[in-house]
This record gives C-alpha cells, sequence and structure tokens, in this order.
C-alpha cells in the first residue's frame, strides 16, 4: 500500500495559505465563506494547522475582552481561571462549543470568558486596560503550564487547531458563527513543530495575524520585542509579527500605513531618490524602528477592529492577491480562493512588493 | 677579544640564502630596517646577523631572485611544557635590561577563539535564499542615539529630531590609529579609503594633521587622557568625537608614543615638543567616575553644538556590560568596546597578553545587558579587536554589534607582516615608522586603493552570508542570535555568548 496523498499528483506538496474577507459596510459576511474560500486552498497547506479569526462574532458581549484559552490538560484551568478572577472582573465563562469529529483526534480544551478591567481602573485609560490584559496573556502563556491564551480581543473569536481548514471548521462550528472581517489559514509547518498553539492566527488585544513565509530576521524582532517585555513563548516566528503591530501601533503610535513602512521598509536606494519630506520621514522611520523591520519572505494579513491589512516582503518572495467587489474585499494567496467567494470581482490585482493594502469599514458601517 | 652577549644568541628567526642564486643586488641590505643584512665588499657576499631580524619578511619579498628564506631558528631550548620557548627568551631578555617587555601588535597567544567556535545559519526549502547579484543587498548602517518612539503630529508627520548619526555604507570602520604611532601616508591612505568607501577612519589621540581636515567628513576625531591635538578646532573638524577610556591591547593603562617618534610633524599635531616622550596618563585626569564621563561627554556636545554623536571607547574588561550601561547613561551615543586581540603600537607584553576579554563575549555580554535595561536603542555598539575576515565581522553583528572597527587587518591590506616591531619605530613595511626613508614604502595612493580592495571584498562577502541567510538588510542580522550555533563550546560557554549548541 502506498503512502496517502492529499494531492493528485502523488506527492504532498505547498506551502501556507492565507484568506481574508471584509465587508466595508461592516454587514456580518457568514463564517463558511472563509471556510470555503481557504479550503480551496487545502494544498497549501499539510493538515499540521489551520485556524480563523471572526471580527464581530460575540455582538451580545462586543464590550468586552474575549479570552478565548486552550487547554492542554484540565488541570491547567483552575489556575487560569483564578488569576482572571482577580485581576479582572469576569462577566462570563463558558466552553468553546465544539463537535467530535473523526479528523480531529485527540484535541484539547477550549474555553472563552468575556471579562472587564477591575473597577478600580480608570475605564477611560485604555492604554491601561490594554497593556493589564497583554500582560495577563504573557502571564498565562509563559507561566501557567498548559494553557495558552489564543485571543484576547473585543468582539474577536479565534479558532485553530491541528487539522485541515475544512475539519478545523467542522470541529469548532464555523458555520455558527459570522462577522464582518473573516482571516483563516493553513499552514504547512516546517520550522517549528505542528501543535495546536502553533496555528495561525496568532492575536493579541484586537490584533490578528496570519502568515505565510518564514522571519529570517525573527532573533533581531524576538529580542526587540522583548524589550518592551513581549514574550515568545508560541515556538513560531509569527507571534512576534503580532507584538511588533501591537508594539508599533499601540505603543508608538504608529499609523497602520507607517507600521507597514516599518515592517516592509523602503530601499535605501529608493529612499535616496524620494523628495526631502518623505526622505526624511522615511529614513527617520527606519533607522528609529530598524529591529522591528522583517526580513525573508513573507505575506501577511492582520486583522484589526476597523479592517485588515495586507503586506508583502520587499522583494514579494510570497503571493498575495487583492479581489474586490463592491464593499467587499478579498485578499489571499490565490486568486482561485478570491474567486470562491466573490466569483465575478470587479478588480483583482497582485499588491507591489512591501506596499500595504488597508481596506477598513466605511465610516458609517455599523460594527 | 670578540665579546658576544651570550643572551643575543636566543634569538627567533634565521635568514638562510642561496648564495647560487644570489645576485648580490643588496636589495635585502637596504630593505631591512633592522641592520640584519650585510654586504662584504671583500668577499663579495651578502650575510646576515640573524640575531637582528624580526621575521618581517621585507628582504625576502623583495629579494629578486627569491633566494632568502626567513626560517624560525631552530635552535632549540629543551621542550618543556611549562617554560615555553618565549617564557624563557623574555626572561633572559629582562635578566638583561631590567625593564619592562614592550611589544607591538594585538595578544598572540594561544586563547580560544570563539569566532571559529560558531557557524551561520543558512536557508534550505522553506525560505528562499536571497542573490546579492540580483537583488538589492543593503549594509547601510547608522551610528549614533536611535529614539526610542518617534512623536508625529496630526498629520502623521514626524516631529521628534534624529539626533545626529554616522551613516556607514558598510558597517566597517577603521580604528583608532595614531598620527605618530603610524605615519602621515599610512593616515592619509586610511582617510582616502574612508572617503571613497563612505565609512569612517578614527584619528586616535595623536590629533589631526591639518593638510588631513579635509577628510573631517570621514573622520572620528579621538579625545584620550593625554588630550593630544585636541582644539576647538580639532574637535569640530571630525563627524563624531571618540573618547579614549581604554583600548583592548592595554586595558587600564594609556597610550605610550616613544620620543623618538615624535618628529616635527607629529610633534606640531600632538602639540608637544619634538623628541618627548608622549605617554598619556592611565585614567583621565578629569573622569574618577561615571559622572565625570558625563560632564566629559556633555563638555564635547557643548563644544561641537550638539552636532556630532560621542563615542566611549573602553578596553573589553570582566564587568564592561554594567560598564557600557553606565556609559550609555551617561549620554553617550555610541559605545566602542575592544576585545584584547585588539592591536596596538606599543604596549607592554604582560599586559598585552593577560588582561581583557575577548571581544566576542563582550559584545554578547553587552548588548544583552542593553537590552535587559531596555537602553539599546539609545546606543550603538561598535566592536573592535581582532576581526581577521568578513565572517567574524557576520558573528560580531549577529551577536548584537553595530559595526566593527578594523586596524590591524588594515594595517596588513597596507603591507604589515605581524612582526610586532611596531614600538621600535623601524617598521620595514613603512607603516609604524616615522623615518622620512622608511615611510616613503606607503603610497597613499596605492595603499589606499588596497584598503578600499579589502573593504570592498569584505563587504561582498558579507552580502553573500546575508543572502544565505535570506536576509536582504544588515539591520535584520543585528543581535539575530538565532542565526549562530557553537560548535566545540561548553554550556557555560554558550550561555556568555547567548546562542545555541549545533543541531538544536
Ligand atoms: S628585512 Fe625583516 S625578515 Fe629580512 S632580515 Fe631584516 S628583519 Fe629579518
Ligand atoms: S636581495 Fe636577494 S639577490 Fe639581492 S643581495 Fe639580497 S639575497 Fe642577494
Ligand atoms: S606595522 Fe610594521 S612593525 Fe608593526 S607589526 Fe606590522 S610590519 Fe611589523
Amino acid at each position: 500500500m502506498g503512502i496517502k496523498s492529499s494531492t493528485p499528483y502523488g506527492k504532498d506538496f505547498g506551502g501556507c495559505g492565507l484568506a481574508g474577507i471584509i465587508d466595508r459596510s461592516g454587514k456580518s459576511v457568514a463564517g463558511n465563506m472563509i471556510v470555503s474560500s481557504l479550503t480551496s486552498m487545502k494544498d497549501r497547506g499539510n493538515g499540521l494547522g489551520s485556524g480563523y479569526a471572526v471580527y464581530g462574532a460575540y455582538p451580545e458581549f462586543k464590550d468586552n475582552f474575549g479570552v478565548h484559552v486552550m487547554y492542554n490538560d484540565a488541570g491547567a484551568r483552575e489556575p487560569v481561571e483564578q488569576l482572571l478572577k482577580t485581576k479582572l472582573k469576569l462577566v462570563h465563562a463558558e466552553p468553546v462549543p465544539v463537535k467530535k469529529i473523526h479528523a480531529i483526534a485527540d484535541p484539547p480544551e477550549f474555553w472563552r470568558y468575556f471579562v472587564d478591567p477591575p473597577d478600580s481602573m480608570d475605564k477611560t485609560d485604555e492604554d491601561a486596560i490594554d497593556d493589564l490584559i497583554v500582560n495577563i496573556v504573557m502571564d498565562i502563556n509563559e507561566r501557567i503550564d498548559n494553557a495558552y491564551v489564543v485571543s484576547s480581543g473585543k468582539n474577536l473569536g479565534v479558532f485553530k487547531g491541528v487539522g485541515h481548514p475544512d475539519a478545523i471548521a467542522e470541529f469548532f462550528k464555523m458555520q455558527d458563527y459570522s462577522g464582518y472581517l473573516l482571516l483563516g489559514h493553513t499552514r504547512f509547518p516546517t520550522n517549528t513543530p505542528g501543535w495546536w498553539g502553533g496555528a495561525h492566527p496568532f492575536t493579541i488585544l484586537d490584533w490578528s495575524i496570519v502568515h505565510n513565509g518564514e522571519i529570517s530576521s525573527y532573533g533581531t524582532n524576538k529580542r526587540y520585542v522583548e524589550m518592551f517585555g513581549y514574550k515568545c513563548t508560541l515556538l513560531t516566528d509569527t507571534e512576534v509579527v503580532a507584538y511588533l503591530l501591537d508594539l508599533l501601533i499601540r505603543k508608538k503610535g504608529l499609523s497602520l500605513a507607517a507600521a507597514a513602512s516599518v515592517l516592509a521598509p523602503p530601499f535605501w536606494k529608493d529612499i535616496e531618490d524620494m523628495d526631502p519630506h518623505k526622505k526624511d520621514y522615511y529614513t527617520a522611520l527606519r533607522v528609529s524602528y530598524a529591529n522591528a523591520s522583517l526580513n525573508g519572505p513573507f505575506a501577511i494579513l492582520m486583522g484589526f477592529d476597523n479592517g485588515i491589512l495586507g503586506l508583502n516582503d520587499r522583494i514579494k518572495l510570497r503571493p498575495l492577491i487583492v479581489g474586490k467587489k463592491g464593499d467587499i474585499v478579498a485578499i489571499a494567496s490565490e486568486e482561485s480562493a478570491i474567486r470562491e467567494v466573490i466569483p465575478e470581482p470587479d478588480d483583482v490585482w497582485a499588491p507591489k512588493a512591501g506596499e500595504p493594502i488597508i481596506v477598513t469599514l466605511k465610516e458609517d458601517a455599523k460594527q | 677579544m670578540l665579546y658576544k652577549n651570550p643572551y643575543n644568541h636566543y634569538f627567533d628567526y634565521v635568514v638562510q640564502r642561496d648564495i647560487d642564486k644570489c645576485i648580490r643586488c643588496k636589495a635585502c641590505v637596504t630593505q631591512c630596517s633592522y641592520g640584519a643584512n650585510y654586504y662584504d665588499a671583500d668577499r663579495d657576499l651578502i650575510y646576515s646577523l640573524d640575531h637582528n631580524c624580526v621575521g618581517c619578511m621585507r628582504c625576502s619579498t623583495f629579494c629578486p631572485t627569491d633566494c632568502i628564506s626567513i626560517v624560525r631558528n631552530p635552535d632549540a631550548f629543551r621542550l618543556n611544557a611549562n617554560w615555553k620557548d618565549h617564557n624563557i627568551k623574555d626572561l633572559y631578555k629582562q635578566a638583561g635590561t631590567g625593564g619592562i617587555i614592550i611589544t607591538g601588535m594585538g595578544n598572540d597567544k594561544p586563547f580560544t577563539n570563539y569566532w571559529e567556535h560558531m557557524v551561520v545559519d543558512a536557508c534550505q526549502v522553506t525560505n528562499p535564499s536571497i542573490d546579492p547579484l540580483r537583488e538589492p543587498m543593503e549594509l547601510k548602517t547608522f551610528l549614533g542615539r536611535k529614539p526610542d518612539k518617534l512623536e508625529m503630529n496630526k498629520n502623521g508627520d514626524i516631529t521628534t529630531k534624529l539626533a545626529p548619526q554616522l551613516i556607514l555604507e558598510t558597517p566597517i570602520m577603521f580604528s583608532a590609529m595614531s598620527y605618530g604611532s603610524i605615519n602621515y601616508n599610512v593616515c592619509e591612505s586610511v582617510a582616502r579609503a574612508s572617503k571613497e568607501l563612505g565609512i569612517f577612519w578614527n584619528t586616535g589621540e595623536g590629533g589631526l594633521p591639518k593638510a588631513l581636515y579635509g577628510y573631517g567628513k570621514n573622520t572620528i576625531v579621538q579625545c584620550a587622557s593625554g588630550r593630544f591635538g585636541v582644539s576647538p578646532e580639532y574637535l569640530n573638524a571630525g563627524a563624531a568625537i571618540e573618547i579614549k577610556i581604554g583600548q583592548g591591547a592595554k586595558p587600564g593603562i594609556g597610550g605610550h608614543l616613544p620620543g623618538e617618534k615624535v618628529l616635527e610633524g607629529i610633534s606640531e599635531t600632538r602639540m608637544i615638543p619634538v623628541g618627548t616622550d608622549a605617554i598619556s596618563p592611565a585614567p583621565h585626569h578629569d573622569i574618577y567616575s561615571i559622572e565625570d564621563l558625563k560632564q566629559l561627554i556633555y563638555a564635547l556636545k557643548e563644544a561641537t553644538r550638539y552636532e556630532k554623536p560621542i563615542s566611549v571607547k573602553i578596553a573589553a574588561v570582566h564587568n564592561v556590560a554594567a560598564i557600557a550601561s553606565g556609559i550609555a547613561r551617561a549620554g553617550a551615543d555610541i559605545i566602542a568596546v575592544d576585545g584584547f586581540r585588539g592591536g596596538t603600537g606599543a604596549a607592554p607584553k604582560a599586559i598585552r597578553d593577560n588582561v581583557g576579554i575577548p571581544t566576542e563575549v563582550a559584545i554578547a555580554a553587552v548588548d544583552e545587558r542593553l537590552r535587559q535595561e531596555g537602553i539599546r536603542n539609545e546606543v550603538s555598539l561598535v566592536a573592535a579587536g581582532g576581526f581577521r575576515n568578513s565572517s567574524d565581522i557576520i558573528k560580531a553583528i549577529a551577536l548584537g554589534a553595530d559595526a566593527v572597527y578594523i586596524a590591524t587587518s588594515a594595517l596588513m591590506a597596507v603591507g604589515c607582516t605581524l612582526c610586532q616591531q611596531c614600538h621600535r619605530g623601524r617598521c620595514a613595511w613603512g607603516i609604524t615608522t616615522n623615518d622620512p626613508e622608511l615611510s616613503k614604502r606607503v603610497n597613499p595612493e596605492l595603499a589606499a586603493e588596497r584598503l578600499v580592495n579589502l573593504i570592498h571584498a569584505w563587504s561582498n562577502e558579507i552580502k553573500e552570508m546575508l543572502g544565505l541567510m535570506g536576509i536582504n538588510s544588515i539591520e535584520s542580522l543585528k543581535g539575530n542570535r538565532d542565526r549562530l550555533r557553537g560548535v566545540g563550546l561548553s554550556e557555560v560557554e554558550l550561555q556568555a555568548l547567548g546562542i545555541k549548541q549545533a543541531g538544536i
């Protein structure tokens, strides 16, 4: 008997596949859409990790932080809940609904907690509240064995694990969710082991990242974010991208576009040719945040409460395609994945190397 | 009776000459600046006084018929693992002179060389390597304080003004070598090369000859404990100022320039009389503690209207990480850490060979400490001391250096053969001598070309190595210890370097 192959070509091949869909009017897109988009690129993964992010998943708890936690051991639940109860106000706790299926053997346990900052905190000091949540996430990941925070944003649900995209979707009942922004990722892990915590998206607060590529600057980036208290515990290079964006945007106050040009900076030779104003601007960004620039091949999609950012490395070593029709914009590794959800797009194009694609909700969009 | 000092017998080299091939051209006689070769007209033969030979290979290089070989003196003491050859010879020498043994160049003892125990990662399959012949590969490096955060106004314009930076086209600079320890021609060669390469050279503590002020944009002017040649004009002439606290070859003591080397031009530039020894005090007498250093840093910043980065150079010593942290907090923009293999024009041998620590571990410790304290951004880190090739440099940057200083290898590009006689001022290669006849042996134009070649070659190799790591900008290698692995090191050594064992 030969080895079972997932493709008709007789051998497995691929890389990671990623997909994102946003309805700029803020209307909900069915969870199934991202599943079928991603599943069309099943051969880009190897079944060792898939996942989804749904922005707008929890309208009834939209003002609470939704903390998804994965337990590899049921015993880890107690210390986590204890921590959440002491440091925060627990509004609601429940297991994440799952369906036991054959394709997913031996899954960990998932719980979600909806929490508020403690009453003692000034509710207008959002930065301090965000810092508190980040610290708690870091604390759980680093200190409590067998417990990993999957997501911690508001109105955001993240569902990921070891399995092909359709299996993971079935397991987490993706058909029951919908949201104005959906991200998906299928993984072909090479450098880091295929484990549940290693599947994408990686998230911190409202940021979620899916990534195709390998970050050759990982050591530099990791040691940089560690200077600011982030801890890379998930055994993968993508995690650091989530922390970099949180650092650049929330802590350093950069706009999305500025942050994108830090991650994939223009070449010095191009900066030389810019007009003096732009030249100073990009020089300052590049010089000041050199340790945050990403090197190596990558295509990333980053979700945030108000939209999505798509970005390629500076020499486009990974695919990224954008398609749009009306208010719906889809970004994915392959055009086929876009046509799966927008069969007749108004426009489809491949962004240039290092050129950020930023799609935000319209002003009047109801979240 | 012929008097012969028996201890002269213990010399290091023998000049062997194939008399059949010798054409009596006397090149070896004129080229040897140590009086080791002479012509006997009566016999029409060339002879050598082997005890004068320092093994610099100037004569063998210039012999037109290749009939000279400089060989190690086979005359050997009884083998003794404790009393090595050099221990014995040094002892006899001191018993004869009662003096401190002075030597030149860097520590030559067989300490563990950590560069040789580190290997570099490469991309395979999952991550494409980048071909520097086809894709841009960036080595541009900025040295100076970086803001922790850029402030923006509501239009998104950056309002923070960047602190002054040194912009290097490649992360390599020429380390401090003073005018006097090397002659004018060598200074000019290094300055010219720096200008052409878009990098920097460092005056050392000998001041800047007037004729080289034109290279100011590529010059780091040094201010050392002797304050030789320091004037407001000098401080403003360079692109940056370096306060020299220590030097890898002789931590804890000041620079020494013997009076024989202090000739006219040097006397003028250093602002001291001809023929006087230029002995820098061991400490700066206005710096007895870190707060004093801070005052000097700010005095120099004031003197140059905050337009130039201030570097502080220290020797790598046991407590280097804590010292560097103090220096960063004292306001320095650049810290240069000079390891114990760094060269020198003159140093007591006992100090050169036994004081200080290797650059590799010093850089690793300083970078890590500054990160732990969250101040790594505020200061650039320059590694110095013993860089022999581009791979040493790659590894230093991956450990955490922003750039490196080279000096010994630069002199080698000009001809130096590491004979360690720099302190004698008779350098046969015309480098560490001010003798006008010997100095002529260095032609600044040709020497600059060789320096440029060397840095180009190394830069190209650095690009190749970055490419195979899948990196197209040097900033993504900085502190990227993930791309290094150790081979043949103990766990403690791996820990000191902050790298993993190969295979893990
Ligand atoms: S030139 Fe150098 S190698 Fe030749 S005899 Fe003189 S000292 Fe020895
Ligand atoms: S340089 Fe060579 S050929 Fe000329 S005199 Fe000396 S040994 Fe003879
Ligand atoms: S500079 Fe001259 S004296 Fe010094 S080691 Fe090199 S060749 Fe010898």
